[in-house]
């Protein structure tokens, strides 16, 4: 199958590798009747960074939460760094070692301080000694330039801050890939920043990201592709410029019309 | 041949303290240690474990905790079991404890915000590390009231094993109005030693409330 990502005739801005990392096909789910996802298809290439827009209840958010099965999807495959989800456990246990996750609401552990929140994956999943997994997560907190909070707990810090400290806990995980859903729409409008230049310095990093998120700013500065969702499909992706400047459906200049507006 | 409440019938009364207590220590350390298992099947994905949970539950829950003495007493005879009264009693009551307790502590695993469990599953956590590091650390903070709570209402049930012959401080409270006639004056003291156990407790749980309120607000 081939996506409208190597059909476009706009060159990608930057190189990204061949290698695939997720790899969803025919990926169908329904929640009783509703048709959430219908037949996606979508490829992510290692490296690359992609921002998924779409009006609420496209089924953005369950697309990515597919991928590390916090949603279980009823038909079609879905394949990460090589490993295929199905009923093995052991296989869904693998790819959520190579898949982190940023929650809109941090979802950060509100009885650990902020290095124990860092330290419990690595301990007792990857079981990673106590003093080395501290190493690993004051590397990272460090890293979201918030080093200091460490001994603190989740609730005596700002939203943006938790949602760093959030992002370093994912990385501590030395994730392949990092999904984000809505990282920023919980946050007081001055925190916003903060988080995005986090992941800005994620992505120059290389990190393979897949971002659900409204802001269009973001949008037009980091991702390689924008994929548009609406009712449960994917209708339109493309680089950014060719997605701002010339979308091609009816629905997307909608959409694009909406947000950009006000 | 009727004696007179002497200063040795208090004592007596009052050593009856002593097994209420260790009844009531023994029903609550086993209800509590099913009551978790009970608590974790009824939150289970598999529906089986839920629905089994659930039935435990009904059951000990829909009928009189002296009927679950009786049948527990009577039953272990009929099977052929020579089950003595402090050992029924303590039976009965950890399955009693163990249903409510089970109840209780659902809710309060429920109460963990879904947004935990996803995190935790995310980072790679499996379901026993998930609850053990996660889940159960929340949910014993929510958990602290309504089962200090509980245990009042367990001490208070000890009561009922009087009737199966376990000398207890209601039975001792039985034996001494048996000598002296003089009801009102016995069970009088009964209920005093009875709320001298329940009263802290009562005001502990309450305390524990206030404190959990403040540190969620």
């Amino acid at each position: 199958m081939a996506s409208a990502y190597d059909t476009t005739d706009v060159p990608a801005p930057r190189p990204v590798s061949g290698e695939v990392v997720i790899r969803m096909a025919g990926v169908q789910k329904w929640y009783d009747s509703f048709h959430v996802l219908k037949d996606i298809e979508l490829e992510v290439h290692k490296g690359e960074r992609i921002v998924i827009c779409g009006p609420s209840g496209s089924g953005k958010s369950t697309l990515i939460r597919c991928i590390n099965q916090l949603e279980k999807h009823q038909k079609g495959t879905i394949t990460v760094n090589g490993v295929t989800i199905d009923a093995n456990h052991r296989h869904l246990d693998q790819v959520r070692r190579d898949v982190g996750m940023v929650f809109q609401q941090f979802n950060l552990f509100p009885h650990l301080t902020v290095v124990e929140n860092c330290m419990l994956a690595p301990m007792r999943v990857r079981g990673t000694s106590k003093q080395e997994a501290r190493d690993i997560a004051m590397k990272y907190l460090a890293r979201v330039r918030i080093p200091e909070q460490a001994d603190k707990y989740p609730g005596q810090l700002s939203g943006g801050q938790q949602q760093r400290v959030a992002i370093a806990r994912s990385l501590c995980m030395n994730p392949k890939v990092m999904l984000f859903d809505e990282p920023t729409s919980a946050l007081d409008p001055e925190m916003v920043k903060e988080v995005l230049d986090t992941m800005i310095g994620l992505a120059e990093d290389g990190m393979t990201m897949l971002c659900v998120t409204h802001e269009m700013g973001f949008a037009k500065s980091v991702a390689d592709r924008v994929i548009f969702m609406d009712r449960g499909e994917i209708v339109e992706q493309a680089t950014p410029a060719e997605f701002f400047t010339n979308p091609r459906s009816e629905r997307t200049r909608n959409f694009l019309g909406q947000i950009l507006t006000h | 041949m009727i004696r007179a409440f002497s200063y040795n019938e208090f004592l007596f009364l009052l050593s009856a303290v002593q097994w209420t207590l260790a009844l009531s220590a023994i029903a609550f350390v086993g209800g509590a240690t099913v009551g978790l298992f009970i608590a974790l099947a009824r939150t289970s994905d598999i529906k089986a474990v839920r629905l089994a949970a659930t039935g435990y539950i009904q059951l000990f829950q829909g009928t009189p905790l002296l009927m679950q003495l009786f049948l527990v007493f009577f039953g272990a005879t009929v099977m052929g079991l020579d089950l003595n009264p402090w050992a029924a009693a303590a039976l009965g009551l950890t399955l009693n404890a163990s249903a409510f307790l089970g109840e209780i502590w659902r809710g309060c695993i429920q109460a963990v915000p879904r947004g935990q469990w996803e995190a935790a599953s995310a980072l790679g956590l499996r379901y026993p590390g998930l609850m053990r590091y996660v889940i159960l650390p929340q949910a014993v903070k929510v958990a602290v009231p309504p089962t200090v709570g509980f245990l009042v209402q367990l001490i208070k049930s000890t009561s009922l094993a009087a009737i199966i012959g376990f000398t207890e401080l209601t039975r001792a409270g039985q034996i001494v109005n048996n000598a002296t006639f003089q009801p009102f004056l016995v069970f009088g003291i009964v209920a005093v030693l009875y709320f001298l156990m329940c009263w802290p407790l009562s005001l502990l749980s309450a305390r524990l409330e206030r404190r959990y309120a403040l540190a969620t607000r």
